[in-house]
C-alpha cells in the first residue's frame, strides 16, 4: 500500500514540494491537500501585476483543478485544517473531514499583520494576500476614489501601483522616511519615491497611524499628529507573520515560525514544514527563491532520496512596478571594513551602488539599470574575489565581455544560478532545454522552461543564454534568424530582395536556400510584405501569407466571428453614415457596435459568410475598409482644432483628414497609428502615437515612434515645421524609411530604439534630397494600394472562395 | 465506417489555403498544401476551439490562426510543446474531384462543446 501524504496549505512553497515529489517519486504517496482558499495553485506573487490590470486571474494560475485530478491527487479547496491528532496521526478540516497521513506536510504560509489600532477591523480594511484581497480592492476601485496603503515596503507600493492604475487616489503612509527601507539605500530609496510620485502617487513619510475611522466602513485615516484623511480603502501591508496558529495549536514546537532542522522537518518526525511558515536556523522568510530550495530539499526526503540539505538563502528582490527597475540583494547599508562603489548618471535615471569588504560583494542596489542584478548577485553568493575588474564592475558583465576580459558573462553563471527568480528556474535547466529540444526562440524556452513567463524581468538573461547556447550549437549567427526555416536574419533577406530583385516568394525560398519549401506562419507574412513593400508594382500580394485578418479584411474574434471598422476620415462623420451603420448592424443583428480607441465604430460579431453583403451596405453609404485589422495605416486621430475649440492653434481636424486620405491603404512591418492636435493640450494624444502632430502658433511639432500599448513610449520629437505641405512631405518620408528599414511586426517604437533618433533625423531632417526620394517612393506604392478591399470583394470579384464554405453535406 | 461525400473539386481550394466543409456535426476545414495533397481537420482547434480553416498553412502543417498553436495536418496533432488534437477524417482525390470521409453518425460527437 502507498504511503499517506498530507499537505496543509494549497499555496506556493507546499505545491513545489508536492511538484518536486511526482517528478522523483511518482508513485511512493497516496496525496491529499487541503487549501483554505477556493481555488486551484496559483502564483501568488503576480497578484500584483493582476491588480495593475496587466494580467488576469487565469493567467497566475499554476494548477488548476484538473491538474491535480490527473494526477490522482485529493483536492479540498475551501477548507481549513483545524485539528491534527497527532497521536492518530489525523488531520481534521472546519466541516469535520477527516484524512489520515503517514506524512504530514504543513506550508500554511503567512498573514498580513494588522496593525493594532481602532478601527482595525472594519469592511473596506484589508491585507495583500491573495485574491480576494484582490478582488476587494478592484470593488473598491470600481465605486470609491481613495485608498490609503499603510506601508511604503515592497507589497505595499505594488498595491499602491496597482490601485493608481485601477483608477484610484491613493496616499501611502510610510512610518519612516525612506522607502523599502529593507532593500534600499536613501539615495535609491528617494529616486523611487520621486519617480512614483511622478505617476501620480502621494506619500505621507514619517506619518504614523493612530485610528481608522468610520461606522459601517472605513471613511478615514487619523494620524497621531492629528491630520485625518478620507479613504474608501485601507491596505495594510505593513509586514507579515508567519501563519503557526495551527503548529502551536497541537503541540509542534514553534517560535517566530515553525522550527525546522535543514530536511525540513519539525521537532514531530512526521511533520514536515516549507514556505513562509517556518523558521529556519533562526531565519524566516517572505520571498520565493528560498521556498524553491527548501521545497527541492523536503521533497528528496520525503522519496527517501539521500540527505539533501537546507541550509538557509541569500535573497535578493525586484520591484514589479512596470516602468520602474529596481533591484536590491544582501547588505546595502555597509558596516565596518565596509566601502561603497557608487554610479550615477541622473540622466538616465540611473543609480547602482554596491557593498564590498575585502574585494568581495557584500549588498547591491541597484535602480534604473538592473541588468546586471543577477550577476551581481551571482558574486554575492559565491564570494567571489572582484579585485581584478573592480574599477569597471558597475559597468556590467556585457562590458567585461566588451573590453575583452574574457569570463564574465551569462555563461559564466554556474549551472545552478537561479535566473528566473518568479518560476525558480535555474541557468543549466534553461541551456539543458535549449540544447535538447533545440529551442529557438523566447518563446519555446518560455513554453518548455516556464523561465521568464511570469514577470519577465529575467527576461533580458534568457535572451543571453539563448543567443549564446544555440550559438554554441550551430554557427554563431551573426544576428537573430527570422525564424527556423532560414539561417538569415530579416535584414539580410531584406537586402537579398533588393539586390538581387527577388519578386516572389518561390525566388526568395530558392535564392536563399530555405529550408522548408513553404516556409512557416511566421516567415511567410514577413517575406510577403518585404516583397510588397520592396516591390510594389512587381510582386503579388500572396493572400495565403497574410494572416487570416488582412486576407479577409476583418479582424478574427476568439469566437471564429469578425469584426468590421469603417474608415471615418479624421474621425469625422456625419447621419448619413451613422445611419447607414446602424442599418447594417440591424440587417445582419450585429451583437456589439463600439467606439474604438481610435475614433471609429467597430460592428462586432459578424459572421464570415455576411462580411461581404456588410460591406457592400457600407460601401453604398460611402464608407470604405477602415484596415482595423492590418499591419498598415490604422487611423489617424484628430481633435477640433481652430473649427471649434477656443484653443486651437491650427486645423488639427482639417490636416488630419488629408493626412488620412494621403497614408490610407498603406502596409507597414507593424501598424502605424497617428494623429493631430490642435494645440499642445493634446487632445488627441499625439505623442504616444507613431507619427503625431502637435499644431502650435506657429506651426507644427512632429513626433514620432510612439506607443500606448503593453510598453508605453512617449514621442521622440522629430523637428517643427511651418505648412501643411511640409507636415504631408515629412509624414510620408517618415512611413516610407520605417516600411523600408523597420523589421516585421516591429513598431516604430523599437525600431527608433534600434537604430537611434539621430540616424532618423539624418535621412528625413537633414537630407533633403533623401526625403525627398523617401517621399516619391511612398506616393509610388501608394498607387497600387489604395484600392478598396472591401469593394473588391463585396461584388465577388476576388476571394470569393473566402467566404463560401466549399460545400454542406448531410 | 464511413460514409463518403463528394465535396467539390480541389482547385475550389486554393494551395497553402482552407475551405470549409458544414456537416451536421460542425465545420470541417479541408486544407490543400503546396505539393496538392488535400487533408480534413474538425475546424477547432484544440487549444481554445479556433477556426483552423482560417490559419496559415505550411509544409503539411497548419497554424492556428488566434493563439498561433501548429498541428499536423495528417493526424491532426499539436506540434510540441503543445499537447491536444483536433479529429482528423480520411480524403480521396479521384479525377480531380474530392470526396470526404465522415464517421457513421452513432460514433461522430454529438455536440460542439462551447467555445472557452
Ligand atoms: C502581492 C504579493 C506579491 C509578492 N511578490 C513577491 C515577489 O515579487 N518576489 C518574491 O520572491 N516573493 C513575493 N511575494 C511573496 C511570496 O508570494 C510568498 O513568499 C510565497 O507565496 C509563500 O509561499 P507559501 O507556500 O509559504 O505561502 P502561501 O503561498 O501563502 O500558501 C499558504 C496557503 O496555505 C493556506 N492555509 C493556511 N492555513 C491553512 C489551514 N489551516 N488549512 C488549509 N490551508 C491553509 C493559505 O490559505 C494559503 O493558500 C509576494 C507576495 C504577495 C502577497
Ligand atoms: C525519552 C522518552 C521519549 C522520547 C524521546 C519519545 C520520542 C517520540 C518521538 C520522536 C515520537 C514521534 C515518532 C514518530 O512520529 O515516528 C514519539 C511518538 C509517540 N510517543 Fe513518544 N517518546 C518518549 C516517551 C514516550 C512515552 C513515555 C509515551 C507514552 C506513555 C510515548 C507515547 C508516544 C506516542 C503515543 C507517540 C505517537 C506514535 C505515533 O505517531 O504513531 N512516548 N515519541
Ligand atoms: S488639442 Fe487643443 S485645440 Fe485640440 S481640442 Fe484640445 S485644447 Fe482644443
Ligand atoms: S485556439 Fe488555436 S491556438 Fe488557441
Amino acid at each position: 500500500m502507498k504511503e499517506k501524504l498530507v499537505l496543509v496549505g494549497n499555496g506556493m512553497a507546499g505545491m513545489r514540494t508536492v511538484e518536486e515529489l511526482l517528478t522523483i517519486a511518482p508513485d511512493k504517496f497516496d496525496i491529499t491537500v487541503f487549501g483554505a482558499e477556493p481555488h486551484g495553485n496559483y502564483n501568488r506573487i503576480l497578484l500584483s501585476p493582476v491588480l495593475a490590470g496587466e494580467k488576469t486571474i487565469d493567467q497566475i494560475m499554476i494548477n488548476d483543478l484538473d491538474w491535480y485530478a490527473e494526477r490522482g491527487i485529493t483536492l479540498h479547496i475551501g477548507q481549513d485544517i483545524v485539528e491534527i491528532h497527532r497521536a492518530r496521526r489525523e488531520v481534521k478540516s472546519a466541516d469535520g473531514t477527516v484524512a489520515p497521513y503517514d506524512r504530514l506536510l504543513l506550508a500554511t504560509g503567512s498573514n498580513p499583520f494588522i496593525l493594532p489600532i481602532p478601527g482595525n477591523d472594519l469592511p473596506g480594511v484589508i491585507g495583500f494576500r491573495d485574491i480576494r484581497d484582490v478582488e476587494t480592492m478592484l470593488a473598491a476601485a470600481r465605486t470609491g476614489k481613495n485608498a490609503v496603503v499603510i506601508g511604503g515596503g515592497l507589497l505595499g507600493l505594488e498595491a499602491a501601483n496597482g490601485l493608481m492604475k485601477q483608477g484610484m487616489q491613493v496616499t501611502v503612509v510610510h512610518v519612516l522616511d525612506t522607502l523599502m527601507e529593507r532593500q534600499l539605500d536613501p539615495v535609491a530609496a528617494d529616486m523611487l519615491r520621486v519617480n512614483l510620485e511622478e505617476r501620480g502617487l502621494r506619500f505621507l513619510m514619517g506619518a504614523q497611524t493612530a485610528a481608522l475611522l468610520g461606522e459601517e466602513r472605513v471613511r478615514a485615516v487619523r494620524f497621531k499628529d492629528g491630520l485625518e484623511i478620507s479613504t474608501d480603502l485601507v491596505v495594510m501591508a505593513v509586514g507579515i507573520r508567519p501563519n503557526i496558529d495551527l503548529a502551536k495549536k497541537v503541540g509542534i514546537y514553534c517560535e517566530r515560525g515553525i522550527v525546522v532542522n535543514d530536511t525540513m522537518q519539525t521537532y514531530d518526525p512526521k511533520v514536515y514544514a516549507v514556505g513562509e511558515c517556518v523558521q529556519h536556523r533562526g531565519q524566516c522568510y517572505g520571498l520565493v527563491a528560498p521556498l524553491w530550495e527548501q521545497a527541492k530539499v523536503c521533497a528528496n526526503h520525503l522519496a527517501r532520496y539521500g540527505i539533501g540539505r537546507y541550509q538557509g538563502s541569500v535573497t535578493s528582490t525586484k520591484l514589479k512596478v512596470t516602468g520602474i527597475d529596481l533591484f536590491s540583494a544582501g547588505s546595502f547599508n555597509g558596516g565596518p571594513g565596509c566601502e561603497e562603489i557608487v554610479l550615477r548618471d541622473p540622466a538616465r535615471g540611473v543609480y547602482k551602488k554596491l557593498v564590498v569588504r575585502e574585494n568581495r560583494v557584500q549588498g547591491a542596489v541597484l535602480y534604473g539599470d538592473t541588468v546586471d542584478g543577477s550577476w551581481y548577485f551571482q558574486l554575492l553568493r559565491e564570494g567571489t574575489d572582484i579585485g581584478a575588474f573592480r574599477e569597471t564592475v558597475l559597468f556590467g558583465h556585457a562590458h567585461m565581455a566588451d573590453s575583452g576580459r574574457d569570463g564574465f558573462s551569462v555563461m559564466t553563471m554556474a549551472d545552478d544560478a537561479e535566473i528566473c527568480g518568479c518560476n525558480g528556474v535555474c541557468k543549466g535547466a534553461i541551456t539543458k532545454a535549449i540544447a535538447e529540444k533545440k529551442l529557438f526562440t523566447l518563446d519555446e524556452v518560455r513554453a518548455h522552461t516556464k523561465a521568464s513567463a511570469s514577470c519577465g524581468s529575467c527576461t533580458g538573461l534568457v535572451e543571453q543564454l539563448l543567443a549564446a547556447t544555440v550559438g554554441t550549437i550551430g554557427k554563431t549567427p551573426a544576428e537573430k534568424p527570422m525564424c527556423k526555416c532560414t539561417e538569415h536574419s530579416h535584414d539580410m533577406v531584406r537586402t537579398a530582395i533588393r539586390e538581387q530583385h527577388l519578386t516572389s516568394l518561390a525566388r526568395i525560398f530558392e535564392a536563399l536556400n530555405w529550408k522548408n519549401p513553404d516556409g512557416c506562419h511566421s516567415c511567410r507574412p514577413a517575406l510577403n510584405y518585404y516583397l510588397i513593400s520592396t516591390w510594389p508594382s512587381e510582386a503579388k500580394d500572396d493572400q495565403q501569407s497574410r494572416f487570416i485578418n488582412e486576407r479577409v479584411h476583418a479582424n478574427i474574434q476568439k469566437d471564429g466571428t469578425y469584426s468590421v471598422v469603417p474608415r471615418m476620415w479624421g474621425g469625422l462623420t456625419n447621419p448619413q453614415e451613422l445611419r447607414a451603420i446602424a442599418d447594417v448592424a440591424d440587417k445582419f443583428q450585429i451583437p456589439t457596435v463600439k467606439v474604438t480607441g481610435g475614433q471609429r465604430i467597430d460592428l462586432l460579431g459578424v459572421k464570415k459568410e455576411d462580411l461581404p453583403k456588410v460591406w457592400a451596405d457600407l460601401n453604398a453609404a460611402g464608407m470604405v475598409s477602415g484596415h482595423a485589422y492590418g499591419k498598415s495605416l490604422r487611423t489617424v486621430k484628430t481633435c477640433v482644432g481652430t473649427d471649434w475649440c477656443r484653443f486651437g492653434t491650427q486645423d488639427s481636424t482639417g490636416l488630419g483628414v488629408k493626412l488620412e486620405k494621403m497614408t490610407w491603404g498603406s502596409w507597414t512591418p507593424h501598424k502605424f497609428k497617428m494623429a493631430v492636435s490642435g494645440c499642445p493640450r493634446n487632445c488627441a494624444e499625439a505623442t504616444i502615437k507613431d507619427f503625431g502632430v502637435v499644431c502650435v502658433e506657429s506651426g507644427y511639432e512632429i513626433h514620432v515612434g510612439g506607443n500606448g500599448g503593453i510598453k508605453i513610449r512617449g514621442t521622440d520629437l522629430l523637428c517643427k515645421l511651418a505648412t501643411e505641405a511640409e507636415v504631408k512631405e515629412y509624414c510620408c518620408a517618415f512611413m516610407q524609411l520605417y516600411r523600408e528599414e523597420g523589421r516585421y511586426l516591429e513598431r516604430t517604437a523599437p525600431w527608433i530604439e534600434r537604430v537611434g533618433l539621430s540616424y532618423v533625423k539624418s535621412r528625413i531632417v537633414e537630407d533633403e534630397e533623401n526625403r525627398q526620394a523617401l517621399c516619391a517612393r511612398f506616393l509610388e506604392s501608394q498607387q497600387y494600394a489604395q484600392i478598396d478591399p472591401w469593394a473588391e470583394r463585396a461584388g465577388g470579384r476576388v476571394d470569393a472562395h473566402e467566404f463560401q464554405p466549399l460545400q454542406r453535406v448531410g | 465506417m464511413y460514409d463518403w461525400h463528394e465535396i467539390g473539386a480541389i482547385d475550389d481550394i486554393p494551395r497553402l489555403g482552407s475551405r470549409v466543409v458544414q456537416t451536421p456535426h460542425g465545420d470541417v476545414a479541408v486544407f490543400r498544401t503546396a505539393d496538392d495533397q488535400v487533408f480534413a481537420l474538425r475546424d477547432r482547434c484544440p487549444h481554445k476551439g479556433g477556426p483552423l480553416s482560417q490559419g496559415i498553412v505550411h509544409g503539411h502543417r497548419i497554424t492556428c490562426p488566434l493563439h498561433n498553436w501548429v498541428l499536423e495536418l495528417e493526424s491532426g496533432q499539436a506540434v510540441a510543446p503543445d499537447v491536444g488534437c483536433a479529429t482528423h477524417y480520411p480524403v480521396r482525390l479521384e479525377d480531380g474531384r474530392l470526396w470526404l470521409g465522415l464517421n457513421n453518425v452513432l460514433s461522430l460527437p454529438t455536440a460542439a462543446p462551447a467555445i472557452a
